[in-house]
């Protein structure tokens, strides 16, 4: 693969998504406007949930605050890659125009993965970051370099997770054609997310361990955060991360044998 | 000695298609039990192509001649079959076979929407690896071949079919792909711009000695492009050769409208063995065969006082209809 073209290309990915999003000001401010509504709305429930009890699954408030910022955090990466960019690989595959993508010397995925940008996704990005530097503050957590390295390679996990799941499920397009609700089941497990992992029963916490690995997004990235995650659980992330990545890479390449081209 | 750039032998497809009965019975049916048939869209074709020919595929809707470019292209894995084009096998998709072919479909588009065209040029260049200014030298020449300019600065979703047409072949060939496939690419054109699309490509192979595998219902795209027609009826060939041949096998006769100096001529005339599809008081139409046309005109001019005739060839899209609906042309 060669990298300087990707750069080159990617570069221009941005480019042409910011110039053709700045386009429309009064859909960027209001999605700025929901970004800030949106957060403030899930603190407020947050602070609802906590405010009978002090803890919630053996987290304090301040705490599982910590798990709503990582929450912004990828909520902010998924409104600038990855909804922009995956829910249209079912528009590519219904309407046909995944025929251009194929034809073009440049690896398919990377194409249809980054192609475009929300820029709106960014503000809830620093959001999240401000949120989260707020927690570092309030739960007295030492910034030291393997606690950064440790929180990097989780949260990149977590990422590379979210990123496969949602390919996965849109690459089944192929085949299905239409594959919408299963996004939106995917993404309103995500907002399970915000919630501490110890805080639901255990056949939940099964399910969302191992069916859907919510608990692998958030709960152990806010662990890791608190001093409170284990190696082998940051280790099992990683796994868990690696196997995903390369399993919806695979499946995409399968999955494109099997496909037929809308018809003209 | 011209190569063959595309080697195409038994090649075939199959498609799984789902069938439905009609109504609510059916739907619920269809539902929890989805039936499906395999259906084989393209039947065993083999056919090569040499380097710098335009040839036209012509077929009724759903003959197969998209899926025979997609499959050219690959986009769509063969069933059964070999296809090589410029060397390649085309569904493996290798950097330098589709570094060296374009697609262009009349009814997708491939251009940023709210752009103007020259970002996505930009765009393209960067993925077929094309430095600033070897891409902007191109999309110089290319723009003057295709006669636009200030188009390509305004947001596409404000130009016209037309000049949207012109930039999704501009985006196209930027590369300047040695094998072109287009897949009716004047749909929907007026007749200006169908014109100046046909210019633009007949200039393009001169130019570049590029391949041209073309699809189109417009006829004039066919005949003013194309020596060579593959005529594919329900997933077969039913003919591959000259396109002058086919016309003159479909059409053997030329009607001449006569116009005689007065009646009496013209009834000498209908009375000589010619045959004769009408008469109108001192004029008379009729049917010569092609080949003895030359001969038979002269002998009409030395023996009747003439005042005027007219040679009508039969409309070319009537032609054509014929060959959509028959299985097998041989000539």
């Amino acid at each position: 693969m060669n990298l300087r073209k990707y750069l080159k290309v990617y570069k221009k990915f941005l480019h042409t998504s910011l110039a053709s999003e700045l386009e429309y000001k009064a859909n960027i401010l209001v999605d700025l406007i929901t970004a800030i509504l949106s957060l403030v709305g899930s603190v407020f429930l947050l602070s609802i949930f906590f405010q009978n009890s002090g803890y919630i699954g053996g987290w304090k408030f301040e705490q599982a605050l910590i798990i709503q910022a990582i929450y912004t955090i990828l909520n902010g990466i998924t409104n600038t890659w990855f909804n922009p960019n995956l829910t249209e690989i079912v528009k590519h595959i219904r309407e046909g125009t995944l025929d251009f993508v194929l034809l073009k010397p440049i690896d398919s995925q990377f194409f249809i993965s980054l192609k475009k940008l929300n820029p709106s996704g960014f503000l809830e990005i620093m959001l999240g970051f401000f949120l989260f530097f707020f927690c570092i503050r309030i739960n007295q957590i030492n910034l030291n370099l393997s606690f950064l390295t440790l929180s990097t390679i989780t949260i990149s996990c977590s990422i590379c997770i979210l990123y496969s799941l949602w390919f996965f499920i849109s690459t089944t397009t192929i085949w299905f054609v239409k594959t919408w609700n299963a996004i939106e089941v995917l993404r309103s497990f995500l907002y399970i997310g915000r919630f501490p992992l110890n805080s639901f029963s255990f056949s939940l916490r099964i399910f969302f361990s191992v069916f859907i690995p919510i608990a692998f997004i958030t709960t152990i990235p806010s662990e890791v955060f608190l001093g409170l995650s284990e190696l082998w659980k940051i280790l099992l992330e990683f796994i868990v991360a690696s196997v995903f990545l390369i399993t919806s890479r695979k499946f995409w390449l399968f999955a494109l044998k099997f496909y037929s081209s809308a018809s003209s | 000695m011209v190569q063959n750039i595309i080697d195409v032998r038994n090649l075939s497809k199959s498609f799984d298609i789902a069938s439905k009965e009609p109504g609510l019975k059916g739907t619920i049916k269809h539902f929890f039990r989805r039936q499906t048939k395999s259906l084989k869209v393209i039947k065993d074709i083999s056919f090569e192509i040499k380097e710098g020919e335009i040839v036209g595929f012509l077929g009724a809707n759903g003959a197969g001649k998209t899926t025979i470019l997609k499959m050219l292209c690959g986009l769509i894995y063969p069933s059964e079959g070999s296809i090589l084009v410029s060397g390649y096998l085309p569904f493996k998709r290798k950097e330098n076979f589709l570094k060296n072919i374009t697609l262009i479909m009349g009814q997708k588009q491939q251009l940023i929407w709210d752009l103007p065209p020259i970002e996505s040029f930009y765009l393209n260049a960067s993925i077929y690896d094309l430095d600033k200014f070897e891409a902007k030298k191109r999309i110089k020449k290319l723009s003057e071949m295709l006669e636009i300019d200030e188009e390509l600065f305004i947001p596409v979703r404000k130009l016209s079919l037309g000049q949207r047409m012109k930039s999704e072949l501009l985006a196209a060939l930027i590369h300047e792909p040695s094998i072109l496939f287009l897949d009716e690419p004047t749909l929907g054109l007026d007749i200006n711009a169908q014109r100046n699309l046909r210019k633009f490509l007949q200039k393009y192979n001169e130019k570049t000695n590029a391949t041209i595998c073309l699809t189109s219902h417009y006829m004039k795209d066919i005949t003013s492009l194309c020596k060579r027609v593959i005529c594919v009826h329900e997933g077969a060939i039913s003919y591959d050769g000259k396109l002058d041949l086919l016309l003159k096998k479909l059409s053997p006769v030329k009607e001449i409208l006569i116009v005689c100096r007065s009646e009496e001529d013209a009834i000498k005339l209908e009375n000589s063995g010619f045959t004769v599809k009408n008469k109108v008081k001192n004029e008379i139409t009729i049917k010569i065969e092609n080949n003895s046309i030359t001969s038979s005109l002269k002998s009409i001019l030395n023996n009747f006082d003439i005042e005027d005739l007219f040679i009508n060839e039969p409309p070319i899209d009537e032609v054509i209809g014929k060959v959509l609906i028959k299985k097998e042309y041989d000539i």
